[in-house]
């Protein structure tokens, strides 16, 4: 039990890295939205079981699955009406500079 | 246990520290607010694990479930704001 929450508190503390650094790196907006708003849910999820595993059974294990679902539901939303709004009030999306073959994210 | 989710905390604090970098720089407002959505993230699961640290779940749990719901709330009025604004944002 006690390696299983070990797991999954590392986890979601990777992907938060994860994020982190396609936050920073990654060229665009839309990219940006992309590498955040899964990673951020997947980590976010990861911990939160973790913590609910690791609590036991108790009425706050039952408040910390609620906000499980919260953030499910609520994550991607969040990510998505932004990225429509971007998209609506005329934000470019990105192009390669070296052309169409190439299709690393270098940069 | 105690000692993971101390670290857990700290490299969150030096993630947030990141992040501000993006919101300081970020090219267009969206950027912005999507960096200050993920640091919402980390506050939500940071006030967890410090009820964890502090063995006061309940209180900090109710925190974290009102947290989740504002954060969305605040996302999500900022793209509304965004979108009707049809300049070019900056």
């Amino acid at each position: 039990m006690t390696i299983l929450v070990i797991l999954l508190l590392l986890g979601g503390a990777l992907f938060l890295c994860v994020s982190c650094v396609g936050l920073l790196r990654l060229p665009d907006f839309y990219t940006r939205a992309h590498a955040v708003g899964k990673a951020e849910t997947l980590a976010s999820l990861l911990i939160l079981l973790g913590l609910a595993l690791h609590n036991g059974i108790a009425l706050s294990t039952l408040k910390l699955l609620l906000i499980v679902v919260i953030v499910a539901i609520t994550s991607p939303t969040a990510t998505h009406a932004l990225a429509r709004a971007a998209i609506r009030s005329g934000l470019k999306v990105w192009r390669s500079p070296r052309g169409h073959q190439s299709h690393d994210v270098a940069g | 246990m105690q000692t993971l989710i101390l670290s857990i905390v700290l490299l969150m604090c030096l993630l947030i520290a990141a992040i501000l970098y993006r919101i300081a720089a970020g090219p267009t407002v969206f950027d912005r607010a999507i960096g200050a959505g993920l640091i919402g993230t980390n506050a939500l699961l940071m006030l967890v694990l410090v009820g964890f640290l502090y063995d006061r779940v309940e209180m900090f749990v109710d925190l974290a479930l009102a947290y989740a719901m504002l954060n969305f709330i605040g996302v999500a009025a900022l793209a509304k704001y965004f979108e009707l604004r049809q300049e070019n944002p900056s």
